[in-house]
């Protein structure tokens, strides 16, 4: 008898997804079917789609989805989460979305402790729109709106969200991850499962950055892609957890000890 | 006959939302509509529901958004400003298809304006707000208990055609208190909503959406909802007709002015003269069958079969309703108007004497306070009472008649 031991995720449809070649959409879609399906969760999940070039994600998930309008998907995602609190809702955004019309939304939700989960897809770029400055687009990158590159003096510095939700009391889980190479691609799966884990066990806020690519917009072939988002987005948007309950947990229990020590 | 409570607008629209199984309320502080978060907040965890006070106008409609298509009843509430803000995802439940109560407690404008009562966002509501070719069903109340019957009615609509409903008062009705019996509102339970997204649980995904990239398929949508529009139009009307059977003179307001209108025709009537009054309740669709019935005469027969000479509209804005009412009148009578803005009421002895003129005295009319002019009948006899004392009008072009003006 044999053994499957490798397949299409249930929670992602059986369609051929539109996005460029070289883009790392399709394998962040993958990562979170997958951790939908290992959490079993996929028939009480709602996901919901952005503005943007994932703005047809909602085709993608086989999962019931809701369309949300640019930057509003975190409030749309409190929407179902208080009425349906035993579902797992997750919001699927990018830069311009996340990080520019909607950073009132995602700080807020975040700021609330809404028990759903947000992937924040970074490609410092819009990519939908042609190639327009993000909020996270680097110093001295160049856009179709930052012809000779990204001036400060301009337009100002990119954003650092997760930094900035790390802030928040209501964030349980922050992290940042890379879909780079195989081994960040498999970081990037545990961290997005561990944000699905925080939610399902109501922990709080979570939210998982995974840089991305955009070579149509950035001008460069899949391969170099890669290796200016491994030589230019990681030094700037350093990876790795900038929040995780269960580690703040583990510091109290420590700290509570030594205070019974003292008495 | 139930109980009579004393309450206060605001108060009362929120308690007959929780009646009508309203069980998502998000919304954000603005004058004066702030007692029904307030209400809400008190009151929706207790019913089993969630209240949020959402981060802004715009992330509360995008929170209903989210709760109507997880199929729940759900609410926001706001004053003129910050509707403005919600039109955005007004557009989108109406493109979406999505259920839900939007509770407009209009304040004066534009910009900040102020926060005294005003009907300046009539067009608003009832034209489509937002971006796209979509109606919102639109009440427009007068009284606090009528508040309360119309609320249960619009989770009603809303749920039976899937589309958003606003229920479009002003500073006065939310403030004011008067009393109400909740007996009195109908609540019809929620139908089935297999359309909703509550976890694709032995079927096909549900998918919650308005976007339509391929051209003949976003029209067919739009067809769709044009179809949808119609039958609203064919079912949902109300309206309240007074004195219409031999009516010479027919006041028309909804909302705090139609308070006034009606006490004045109630006085006329008790001096023997012949008023009456077309309210409308729902502001879109458009009560226009009422008016047909007593303008289906050219203006020239007006007083011989049909009684009706003309028509007085009273609004707290320069004239909005005015324009539905000229659509439905199309030319056949003439239509005098009085209107006040800016957060001020239209004085009730105002009103009285402007339809006592016309009832008595046409050439007379045209008051010394606010905006008053006239749209003529289109025949030159029904012109030849074209208003003479106008401190204020249209020009004559502007409003599409061959006559009127400033006196």
């Amino acid at each position: 008898m044999s053994t499957r031991i490798f397949g299409r995720p249930e929670s992602l449809a059986t369609i051929n997804f539109h996005y460029c070649p070289g883009c790392t959409h399709g394998i962040i879609h993958r990562l979170v079917a997958e951790a939908i399906d290992e959490f079993g969760v996929r028939e009480k999940t709602v996901g919901i789609a952005p503005v943007g070039c994932a703005v047809l994600a909602y085709n993608y998930f086989n999962l019931d989805m809701q369309e949300a309008s640019h930057g509003r998907a975190p409030a749309v995602a409190t929407g179902i989460k208080r009425v349906m609190p035993d579902s797992v809702v997750f919001a699927y955004q990018g830069d311009g979305d996340l990080a520019s019309i909607g950073t009132a939304e995602i700080v807020h939700a975040a700021g609330r402790g809404e028990k759903i989960t947000v992937i924040f897809v970074n490609n410092a770029i819009y990519g939908m729109t042609g190639g327009q400055m993000a909020p996270t687009t680097l110093i001295g990158q160049e856009t179709t709106t930052t012809p000779g590159g990204r001036d400060p003096a301009k337009s100002g510095f990119p954003i650092p969200i997760s930094e900035m939700l790390g802030k928040l009391p209501g964030a349980a889980y922050i992290s940042r991850v890379s879909v780079s190479s195989p081994t960040h691609v498999a970081r990037a799966k545990a961290a997005i499962k561990k944000a699905f884990q925080t939610q399902i066990e109501g922990r709080g806020f979570s939210m998982v950055e995974v840089l991305s690519t955009c070579p149509t917009n950035w001008g460069m072939t899949p391969r170099q892609a890669i290796e200016w988002l491994e030589k230019n987005m990681i030094p700037a948007f350093p990876l790795g957890e900038l929040r995780n309950w269960e580690k703040e947990q583990g510091q109290e229990k420590a700290q509570g000890s030594q205070v019974e020590v003292k008495h | 006959m139930g109980e009579l409570i004393l309450m206060k607008g605001n108060e009362a629209v929120a308690e007959a939302a929780i009646m009508a199984g309203c069980r998502f309320f998000a919304g954000y502080p603005i004058t004066p509509q702030n007692e029904i978060p307030e209400y809400m907040a008190k009151r929706m965890f207790a019913a089993g529901g969630t209240f949020v006070q959402a981060e802004s106008e715009i992330a509360a409609i995008n929170m209903v958004y989210g709760a109507a298509g997880a199929g729940a009843r759900a609410m926001t509430s706001s004053s003129s400003p910050g509707i403005s803000l919600k039109q955005e995802g007004i557009s989108y439940l109406a493109g979406s298809e999505l259920p839900a109560v939007i509770c407009n407690m209009q304040r004066a404008g534009p910009g900040l304006g102020g926060i005294q009562s005003a009907q300046g966002d009539y067009f608003q509501a009832t034209k489509g707000g937002g971006h796209g070719d979509y109606r919102m069903v639109t009440f427009g109340p007068s009284t606090v208990q009528e508040l309360v019957e119309v609320c249960v009615d619009a989770f009603d609509i809303a749920d039976r055609y899937r589309n958003p409903v606003m229920i479009l008062g002003d500073a006065v009705l939310g403030q004011m208190m008067e009393p109400v019996d909740l007996d009195q509102a109908k609540v019809k339970p929620a139908p089935a909503k297999p359309w909703a997204t509550t976890g694709a649980k032995g079927r096909k995904p549900n998918i919650i959406n308005s976007l339509y990239l391929q051209p003949e398929v976003c029209e067919k949508m739009d067809y769709h909802l044009q179809e949808k529009y119609r039958e609203i139009e064919k079912n949902e009307v109300r309206v309240e007709e007074v004195y219409l059977d031999d009516a010479e003179v027919v006041g028309v307001a909804y909302g705090t002015p139609a308070r006034l209108v009606r006490a004045a025709v109630e006085k006329l009537r008790d001096a023997g003269l012949k008023a009456g009054m077309i309210r409308p309740i729902t502001l879109w669709p458009f009560p226009s069958a009422s008016f047909e019935k007593v303008v289906a005469g050219t203006a020239a027969e007006a007083g011989t079969g049909n009684r009706v000479k003309s028509f007085f509209v009273v609004e707290m804005s320069s004239g909005q309703l005015l324009e539905d009412v000229r659509l439905a009148v199309a030319g056949r009578r003439p239509i005098y108007f009085h209107g006040r803005m800016g957060g001020m009421l239209p004085e009730p002895e105002v009103v009285l004497a402007e339809m006592r003129r016309l009832l008595t005295d046409p050439a007379a009319v045209g008051g010394e306070y606010g905006l008053n002019y006239v749209v003529p009948a289109l025949k030159p006899e029904a012109v030849a009472v074209a208003v003479a004392g106008a401190v204020h009008a249209r020009g004559a072009g502007d409003m599409g008649g061959t006559g009127g003006g400033a006196r």
